[in-house]
């Protein structure tokens, strides 16, 4: 086999909104850097989750690896090829092979159509085939996430949340998709039904070998589901790697404070909690070198570092085997940190123990 | 720092009932709920969306909405009184000064057009102690302002709403629940639109007033991480009633009712990567459509005919731990299985 191109390849993206002023002659007097020159490469069959505040960049990632907004500079690869250059055919080859699930069903779905029309529209849409494949395909995929083939002639309003969900899913399937995006995919759902998404959504990738890329800023969710993470942090990735890697050892001060302000699953799981002073930055102005300098808690407390912080821009550098960092602590080489400091949850062998527990307890009526 | 007496009872509901009534029949959206709270004790109240948490918080200030829906019977003993009884013109001298709300949502809950110094003057004004009037209600809404930790509070007392951001809002509603110092505090989910190291902040400054005020706090929240982290009790609530009722250790570590159970294992870990979620199957039950027997048997691993048959009562568990499942019924072995 020679060097084929990853699935998805995202280079130097950059997206950048014009603010203006004045209602006639409007002048452009700044730049929102939703998104500041960012990279990333997903392969098939592989999840990538996007982690971030809201505000710093993740849905217009989303929305233009979607060519739903054209970027500034940078570029979308889907299989080696620009994806905002592409024309005809290969457009509609690309619209197939990338798909879409969003936060709300209740708002994706048109109310006015009925299911099998739902799901059927990404592939009549965007490939040759007759009625009969249609029918078959729509009862094949209602089958597949869990609904009833006869379910197919009724309304999105005659189902509730996980159910639309499931619709949302089997739409965003229908065209053979290679690659699909999860916008918060269970955010707006109910607590007992995320789980059956969340399973749903990974059967259907170990079925298919479908690739996601999931926009989400519940940590957990993230942590179960994908296989390599980007941490964003205004515009910008602060770390990136595999995910185990990135939640067992994270290095950024930026996503060892997110992850100790993310609430703990159990009591007895105490965390050191890291709370960030002040809030995000606008991304009008934001602040120079490390834009997160002026809320990072180890750059407030060594002036010498901040000086550097302050006047550099740190760049992504490969710290560990899958795992990158921009920052400046650990942009020279040395290992500030032993690995024991680093590890973020001590005692989550204890976490393990409660977690088996408690499914033991579920499951041993299942079994017998 | 408040020396409270803990074990002295703020609060104490008695089976609650709010009905709707509408086309579909009776909603029973709260559906005989007791529990008590403790002075400067935290409850957590646990349950997905439309299992009655807010209709249960809202009945407690007699704020549900009317005419849609009424308060069927029940006692609400605040500080000794039945509030229940009291007219509605009396309820106005409660609200505010004995038990407050912070609602879910702070874009909605303070009034675009009026600016923060206003509201928190407007809500100032129902205080009755002396030094309001010695102090001056301004002074005492920048007071309240630098109690919830916001930087600058006499600038920040001319600024809009919409000049804030969503952390620094969510705080001046809190500010404004607080500002007579009442004895219990309703928290609707309210860092459900924060982001979570926003969350952290607010969480740790509602934690931070309780200690030094004393006062109590009802937390309404599906997220179990707040319930880890803040409360001391928990009452898990499932269509309408309370399923399970425990502290906060009990409730994690040896769930009573099944669905409690349920839910906690089908929540993503931090900590570890479990290998596949447990999931709960099916969806609630519809509030106008309720079964006669368990209301979580459809989705019950554990279920047998016995749990069709009647609602079953709680059982206690543990000291302070209830639950009503028919599981802790001495005759549930020897029940026969579907």
């Amino acid at each position: 086999m020679g060097v084929s191109p990853p699935l998805l390849e995202v280079i130097d993206l950059k997206k950048h909104f014009a603010v203006t002023k004045g209602l006639i002659l409007q002048k452009i007097i700044g730049q929102v850097k939703a998104v500041d020159g960012i990279s990333f490469t997903i392969n098939e069959g592989e999840t990538h989750g996007l982690v971030g505040e809201s505000g710093c960049g993740k849905t217009t990632t989303a929305k233009t690896v979607l060519r739903l907004e054209e970027p500034t500079s940078g570029s979308v690869k889907l299989y080696g090829k620009d994806v905002h250059q592409l024309k005809g055919d290969e457009l509609k080859e690309y619209r197939a092979t990338v798909q879409a699930v969003f936060q709300d069903p209740w708002s994706s779905l048109s109310p006015r159509m009925r299911v099998r029309d739902l799901i059927a529209e990404a592939l009549i849409v965007n490939r040759r085939v007759s009625k009969e494949e249609v029918a078959a395909r729509v009862s094949e995929l209602l089958d597949h996430v869990g609904l009833h083939p006869a379910q197919a002639s009724l309304f999105p309003h005659e189902f509730s949340g996980g159910q639309r969900q499931r619709i949302a899913v089997a739409s965003g399937l229908a065209s053979y998709p290679k690659l699909i995006l999860l916008d918060e995919p269970v955010s707006a759902l109910d607590v007992s039904i995320r789980a059956q998404i969340l399973n749903l959504l990974w059967d259907l990738q170990q079925e298919y070998g479908v690739a996601y890329l999931m926009v989400a800023h519940n940590l957990a969710t993230v942590r179960y589901m994908a296989h390599k993470t980007s941490v964003m942090y205004l515009g910008k990735i602060v770390e990136q790697g595999d995910t185990e890697e990135i939640f067992n050892y994270p290095l950024h001060p930026y996503t060892r404070a997110l992850f100790s302000a993310a609430l703990s699953s159990h009591p007895d799981i105490v965390r050191d909690e890291i709370v960030l002073p002040g809030e995000v930055p606008s991304p009008i102005d934001p602040p120079s070198g490390c834009s997160f300098h002026p809320r990072c808690p180890v750059a407030l407390s060594e002036p010498d570092l901040m000086k550097r912080c302050k006047g550099e821009l740190p760049v992504l550098t490969e710290v560990a085997p899958g795992h990158r960092v921009a920052c400046h602590l650990y942009s020279g080489g040395a290992d500030p940190l032993p690995a024991d400091k680093l590890k973020m949850h001590k005692d989550g062998g204890k976490a393990a123990a409660i977690a088996k527990k408690q499914l033991a307890a579920m499951t041993t009526r299942v079994e017998d | 720092m408040v020396a409270v007496d803990k074990s002295e009872n703020v609060l104490s509901v008695n089976n609650l009932h709010t009905y709707f009534y509408n086309r579909w029949g009776t909603v029973k959206a709260v559906d005989g709920v007791s529990f008590t709270v403790k002075a400067g004790e935290t409850l957590g109240i646990v349950g997905e969306s439309g299992c009655g948490k807010t209709m249960t918080a809202s009945s407690l200030l007699r704020l549900h909405p009317q005419p849609a829906s009424r308060i069927i019977e029940g006692e609400i003993m605040l500080d000794g009184d039945d509030i229940m009884q009291y007219p509605e013109s009396q309820m106005r001298d409660v609200r505010g000064r004995k038990i407050s709300m912070i609602l879910q949502d702070p874009q909605t809950s303070l009034n675009p057009v009026y600016t923060i110094g206003n509201q928190l003057v407007e809500a100032l004004t129902h205080r009755t102690d002396e030094t309001a009037k010695e102090r001056g209600l301004r002074k005492l809404a920048e007071e309240a302002l630098r109690d919830v930790k916001v930087a600058a509070p006499n600038r920040r007392l001319l600024d809009f709403p919409h000049q804030m951001s969503g952390g620094m809002k969510q705080r001046v509603v809190g500010a404004v629940a607080m500002a007579c110092s009442p004895k219990v505090i309703i928290a609707d989910e309210p860092t459900t639109a924060l982001d979570v190291t926003i969350q952290l902040q607010y969480l740790r400054l509602l934690k931070d007033i309780q200690a030094r005020t004393g006062m109590s706090i009802i937390f309404i929240t599906h997220d179990f991480g707040i319930v880890a982290r803040m409360c001391d009790r928990v009452a898990v609530m499932y269509a309408g009633r309370i399923v399970e009722n425990g502290p906060v250790r009990e409730i994690f570590n040896n769930p009573a009712h099944p669905y409690t159970a349920a839910l906690i294992g089908s929540v993503p870990r931090l900590e570890e990567r479990v290998d596949r979620l447990f999931q709960i199957e099916g969806q609630p039950p519809q509030l106008y459509d309720l079964p006669v027997g368990c209301r979580f048997k459809a989705r019950c691993t554990f279920a047998k005919p016995v749990c069709e048959e009647a609602y079953p009562t709680y059982y206690q568990v543990d000291e302070n731990h209830n639950a009503a499942c028919w599981r802790h019924d001495p005759l549930w072995e020897s029940a026969p299985p579907y």
